[in-house]
Parts: C-alpha cells; structure tokens; sequence
C-alpha cells in the first residue's frame, strides 16, 4: 500500500527545507507549528544546531488559537522577537494546522513587514513535501528578492558562478562544499556565492553577476530559473562527482559563451535493465550514475524517491516515493547504492554500497557520509 | 565553533532574579528556541516501554520524521511504522481508510504480529474530526488478539488539556486487566526511570514482602500484564498521578501519591504514608537526615563555593534541590526553567526570601539562543540544558530525577554533584543524545 513505511525512514519535509536552506543568512525564520516541527528539525535535519546561531524558532501554536483565528499572536511574537534580535529578514513558514485552517500568512507577512520594516516572506509549507520543494521555494525567494546584477557599466562576470541548491540536507558538513568550490577554481571560474552555505545574503545579493549558474541538487533549480528569467543567466545541471566533473565544467563554459541552460546529469547511457541503482536526491544521484558509467562501464539507473523535474531524468530512471513501490523496483537489482536505513527492504543477495544521505537518515550515519565530489576515490 | 552571528543582546525578558518572577509562569508564551539538550525522553521512547509493542505514526512528513528517526537512532526501527498523510488525505476525507487499511497492511508485513500496537493520530485528525473511535473499532475487531493503545500525537494540545505525554503515560497501562488483586504485588507508575535499588521505597516494599514492579524493569509482555494484580501503585511524579488514578478507577487499584522531593519533612510524610500503608514499622527518619548532611556536608568540602545551576530537566522540583543545597551552604545561582509545577510554591517563596540573588533564566525565550553560553568560572550544573547554557562539563546528565527518591536519592544527588565536578564530561557528545538511558546508536 502506498504512504506506508513499515520499516524505512522519512525524508526531511518542506518546512525543515526552508530553515535550513535560511540558516547561514542572518534572517529569522518561524515556524507556525504547536512544537514537534522545531525539535525533528534541530535534531536530525541540522547539523548546524549546535555550533552555529541562526534565528530559527517555533510560534508554539495553541489549539485555541488555531480555532480561533487569533493570527494577532503570532504577528506580537513575530515583532517582539524581531525588536529583540534584529534580523535581516523575516521567513514565515506554515505547518499542518495552519494549512487546514487557511491561515493567511500573506496577510500576516505583510502586517509584519509593516511594524518592523523588515522584509517578511510567507513559504507556503505543509509539512506533506520533502525538503526539496521547501529548501527550493525559500532560495528561489531569497535569489527573486536579493539578487542584483551589475551595476550601470558594469559586465557579468563571464567566469563568475553561483552554486545553486547546497545545504547540509544533501550535502552534510563535511569536505563536499568545499570540493566543489575547489572544483570551480580548478576549471577557472570565480564563485560569486553559494546559496546557501558559507555565503553571506551580501554575497547572494551578487548572483546577478555571474556567467553561469550551477544547480548542484534539485533544490536550487527554481532559485536557476528565477535568476535566468532576472538577469538571462543561463544554468547547467549536475553535481561535479569524480570524473563527471570534467563534463560539467566544459559544459558550464559551453553554458557561458551560448546562454542556453544543460542539463548536464542527463549526460549519461539509457539503463532500462541497470547493473546498479542508485537511490537518493535526483540531481547528486543522476551525476553519480554518470560517474560509475564513466569510471567503472557499468549501467546505472537513479530510483528518485523525492519531488523532482523530469528534466533530471533519463529513460530508465524511476520515481517511487513509498517503501512498496521502491521495494518492487529494487526486487532484481544485483547491486545497490543508497542510505543504510533502505537497506531493510532491499534484496539479500544484492551488493549493497551505503551512501548515507543526511536527509534521509539524519545525524545517525553522519560520520560516514563522503565527500560527494571525491566519492569515487575512495 | 560558536558564531555570534547577530551581535549583543541583553537578557532582560529571558532571565530575572527570582523576587521579580511570577509563579508558576515567569515567562511570557511567545516564539520558542529548542536548545540541543535532548535527554529528556518522547513519546517514542515511553512507547517503547511496553514490551514487544509496536508503534505506527500517522502524520505528515515533517511530524513522521522526527518519531521514526527517534525509534532508528535507539535501534528500534523493528518496532516501528509511519502513514503518511498526504494533502489528497485531508482533502479527500478517506482518512479513516487510510488508518485502517494503513495499519492492516503494516501488520500483515510484520514477520510477527506484535502483542500490543501503539497508534498515535496527529493534530490534523483532530481537526479533521476524524473518526478515531470508529478506527479502533474496526482494529480491534479485525486483529482481536492485538491490544491497540491510544496514543496522539496532538502537540497542537501542548499548552491546554492532556498533552501526548501525559495521554501516552496513561494509556502505557491500558493493556493491564482485571486480575486478582495481590496485596504482596505494588506497582509504580508513570515513570520512565528505573527506581534506584538502595533507596527507602524499595526497602519498605521488601520490608513488607512485596514485589515491586515497574514498567522500566518489564522484559516481557506477560510480565508487564503482570502489574494488573498488584493492589497499590504508587505515583512519584506529577504527570503520574493521572494514569494511576485511572487505574484506581478501572481496576480498583490503590493508588498512593509520594513524589520525589527534598525537603526532610515532605520526604518523611511520604515515607510514614508507604509504612503504613504497607504494614511496615516506619524508616528511622532522623538516622536517615544524619546521613543526608554527612554526605551534603562532604560534598560541599569538595565542590565549596562553585556556582551551581539546575534546571527542570533533571529533576522534577529544581526549586526544591536548590533550597535543599542552598540551606546547606552551596553556592546556587541559576534556575533553568520555563515554568514550575504547584508543589513548588513553598520553595519559592522561601527562595524569594533566603535566597533574592537567585536568576530564573528561562530555556525556550529566543533570546537563549544568542546569549553568551558561557560563565566567567566554572560551574556545576545539574541537568542537561543548565550544562548548556552555561557552557560547562561538570555536570549532573540525569533526566526526570535519575530514578532517585527520597533520604538516599539526597545522599545520591550529592555523590552525583561530587562527581560531576571532580569530572569533566563531553556535553556536547552526551546531551544531543535522544532519551537518557535508551540506546542510542549516533
């Protein structure tokens, strides 16, 4: 039956892919949520927590409140909190509850903006989509709303390259980002920003000024889309994972000089009956399939249990969402890559490589989650 | 490393000296910050104390994420299953299908059928009206050898009427049946933590020849059912009071109220009550409280006049302990806590009056999150977040009174203390840790 999980985990939800695509940027982010929603998200979904402040909180929304309409609390909260810590920016984002009851968080950004001066964002959230569509509608906001292209008189940089959809959820904290920063100098581009870990709202305020943009997981593709449609910049899709990085960055320079966007992790052989499966985030799973069909002549195939653009996908490649449905799809595959916890429902007798994902298995594998960009080294 | 990434702020509205806070609330309900102590335990782990029981959640996403994570990272995912409720679902007005048909195919995957499953709705069947009573009925008719536990998920419930942990301490009995009742058979109940062995609640219990049982200490689902024949229960903690009561109802049980205290007098009136209850001569108090101050008074040669926090994390009544080392000479100056319960309304007037220098601070305020969490000199914490907040590693990791109780709970708290400050601990490494004293596999 679908929307069961009798043993798997479930992937971080929108409202956690707001904060934490929000973290580094020095705004206020609340969650209209009763309670659960502010612990699940600091303890398994951000890694961050414990050595690094961010404004992040929770309305404690109260049943009387719910059934009463009484938005006015949550607006007091918002703007004493606000005249205490002095954030740059206000996000809200909704939660079950105020979903059934069609809390108008429009309204209520707008109410706020006008007590603070102090641009408040509404995410429409539910609690029913994965990180990606939350992580991905709040940095499409912050590049709709900050970033700036050049000055009068001033060019694009030809070379200059945001990184589009980073946080911790897909990328952990260890050496990845800084790899594909790395990856960025090795191949001759300047990063202008990186939306949204270790860039200021400073730096993302300059996205404008890049040549191309890199959506390195689904989560930046709308924050691509809206900064192609402000500025013309075209965008080039995949994750630069061991020698698959040589086929982004000519496309990221082919990208550059004819303004059209590529889809670089559909650079990759058809695998109707795949040797392996990878399991996971579709732009991160789609690059590491190239990488093995590149480094090792082996056929792959992405099985995407997440929202995800057709774009990222090749014939062959499937979304399945629920345990049944992927549980089916992986019943004859020889040899499986994914996080630990699908372990559980994967065939015996398959070759099973654990790639842990922080969004599906949280803290609990964290220590051995790779750097993605050099994952084929090992 | 810590970044301070939004300057100064002071602490005004977050933290008061305890003359200028209101009882039982100092705080105003206002946005809230979860600090990353987690000791204390959810309704995942107090579920898991039924033995073979098995939880299925249905929720959204985001509320699913936090339970099934919680059961996987006390490697317990075995015991453990979600329904996802999608916006087709609140829309569409199947959810009742959904739970059914949801729990039934669980069941059917399941290697084994559990003896008990825990079922736990969320906020948004409440609000739905969903038809929860009718779920359970169809349950139980089709699966009529499982025992289905009511538990909700309703956090929405936090701040008004039974909250989830409060529901679920209840319903933790609802499989108990009626039995015999055995005046050699007491039970605790509604806590989570082991009673310590040595202390004067189990002496009396074995003075009188009882069997004292606990659902900490049950490995079995038939031994658990077995605390249906005991004739008397005891409550130690506020939130007991109401499963035991419910049994007192159902069952016919007694049901003795004794909570875990500091003061000498309340911990004697409670210790008589049990003797007599029991049978039993009474405990020799004034030998007991000799041994108190020996073990306060070597204590405090040790640790002396190290600043000392508590928070309400750790034990049920901080005001209690902090009056208790205060009128023994310690050096208390911090309370962590957002409220108090009413049992502590004497504490705090006496500490209005003996000990004005007092701080309240609170643990949820926002500005918690950007206060400096640090303290010029070192501290001796008792508790999780008071660790935290103060940035030290002499602490006291103890969760819902460590299982301590009366005379000897006091002797032990202050072994506990010595050893607190006489080592240092990684907080970091045991406080992000999820339910003290559960497995945990991070």
């Amino acid at each position: 039956m679908k929307q069961i999980a009798r043993i798997i985990s479930t992937y971080t939800a929108d409202v956690s892919g707001v904060c934490s695509a929000l973290y580094e940027l020095g705004g206020m982010v609340v969650m209209h949520d009763p309670s659960g929603c502010n612990s699940t998200y600091n303890t398994h979904d951000e890694p961050r927590w414990y050595d690094m402040d961010s404004l992040i909180f929770i309305s404690g929304l109260a049943e009387i409140d719910a059934i009463m309409g009484n938005d006015e609390k949550l607006i007091d909260d918002v703007v004493t909190a606000a005249g205490q810590l002095s954030p740059a920016f206000i996000g809200l984002a909704r939660t079950p509850v105020p979903m059934l009851n069609g809390t108008d968080f429009d309204a209520i950004a707008s109410v706020i903006t006008k007590r603070t001066g102090i641009p408040a964002f509404y995410f429409p959230t539910s609690g029913t989509h994965s990180y990606v569509a939350g992580a991905g509608m709040a940095l499409e906001k912050i590049a709709d709303y900050y970033a700036k292209g050049p000055e009068k008189g001033e060019k694009a940089h030809s070379s200059g390259v945001n990184l589009l959809g980073v946080t911790p959820l897909d990328f952990s904290v260890n050496s990845t980002v800084d790899s594909m920063k790395d990856f960025l100098k090795d191949n001759g581009f300047e990063l202008i920003s990186c939306f949204a870990m270790g860039s200021s709202l400073a730096d993302l305020e300059k996205a404008g000024q890049a040549g191309v943009n890199l959506v390195v997981s689904s989560v930046g593709l709308p924050a691509a889309r809206v900064l192609r449609e402000k500025f013309g910049t075209p965008y080039v899709v995949g994750t630069p994972v061991g020698p698959f990085a040589k086929v982004i960055a000519e496309d990221m320079k082919q990208a550059a000089e004819t303004g059209e966007n590529i889809f670089s992790c559909r650079k990759r052989p058809v695998a109707e009956e795949a040797e392996i499966a990878v399991i996971g985030e579709a732009v991160t799973s789609a690059s590491l399939a190239a990488a093995i069909s590149m480094s090792r002549d082996r056929t792959v195939k992405v099985i995407c249990p997440l929202e995800a653009d057709h774009m990222l996908f090749v014939q062959g490649d499937e979304q399945a969402a629920y345990e049944d449905e992927q549980e089916n799809l992986l019943k004859n595959m020889p040899a499986i890559i994914a996080d630990p916890m699908y372990r559980p429902i994967c065939p015996e007798d398959a070759a099973f490589y654990e790639l842990p994902h922080e969004a599906f298995s949280g803290r609990i594998f964290r220590r051995k989650i790779p750097d993605l960009v050099k994952i084929l080294d090992y | 490393m810590l970044k301070m990434i939004h300057g100064k702020v002071d602490s005004s509205g977050a933290a008061m000296p305890v003359t200028e806070a209101a009882f039982p609330v100092p705080f105003p309900s206002q946005l809230e910050y979860n600090s990353p102590a987690h000791g204390t335990w959810n309704i995942v782990h107090i579920g898991m104390l039924i033995p073979g029981a098995h939880q299925i959640y249905v929720c959204t996403g985001n509320c699913n994420r936090g339970v099934v994570l919680t059961a996987a990272e006390m490697n317990a995912s075995h015991r453990f299953s979600t329904i996802t409720v999608k916006e087709d679902n609140i829309l569409e007005g199947d959810m009742e299908d959904l739970i059914i048909d949801g729990v039934t195919d669980i069941l059917e995957k399941l290697p084994e059928k559990p003896p008990a499953v825990i079922l736990f709705p969320s906020c948004v069947h409440r609000f739905m009206g969903c038809d929860i009573p009718m779920v359970y009925r169809v349950l139980r008719s089709r699966y009529p050898e499982i025992h289905f536990v009511e538990g909700y998920m309703d956090c929405i419930l936090q701040k008004a009427g039974i909250t989830p942990d409060q529901r679920l301490r209840r319903e933790l009995y609802s499989c108990l049946e009626k039995r015999p009742l055995d005046r050699k058979s007491v039970n605790i109940i509604g806590s989570t933590m082991k009673i310590d062995p040595d202390c004067e609640l189990v002496e009396l219990t074995e003075a009188a020849g009882c069997c004292l049982k606990q659902i900490t200490a049950c490995s079995t689902f038939d031994e658990y059912l077995s605390m249906s024949e005991s004739y008397l229960n005891l409550s130690l903690l506020p939130i007991g009071k109401m499963p035991a009561d419910v049994l007192k109802e159902r069952l016919g049980m007694k049901h003795l109220y004794l909570p875990q205290c500091f003061g000498y007098e309340e911990i004697t009136d409670c210790l008589n009550t049990l003797a007599d209850e029991l049978e039993v001569p009474r405990i020799r108090a004034d030998e007991r409280i000799r041994d108190c101050e020996k073990a306060l008074e070597k204590a405090k040669q040790i640790i002396g006049q190290t600043p000392i926090a508590i928070d309400y994390t750790a034990i049920p009544r901080p005001l209690g302990l902090a009056r208790l080392l205060l009128e023994h000479g310690f050096h208390v100056i911090r309370i962590y806590a957002d409220s108090f319960i009413s049992e502590e309304e004497q504490d705090f007037q006496w500490l209005c009056e003996h000990a004005p220098q007092l701080m309240i601070y609170a643990t949820i305020h926002v500005k918690m999150r950007v206060l400096p969490r640090k303290y010029d000199e070192k501290v001796l914490a008792v508790g999780q977040k008071a660790a935290y907040f103060t940035g030290t590693p002499y602490f006291v990791n103890m969760v819902e009174g460590g299982g301590l109780y009366g005379f000897s709970g006091i002797c032990r708290m202050a072994e506990l203390m010595t050893e607190a400050y006489l080592h240092e601990k990684n907080t970091e490494n045991l406080i992000i840790r999820k339910g003290l004293g559960c497995e945990s596999c991070i």
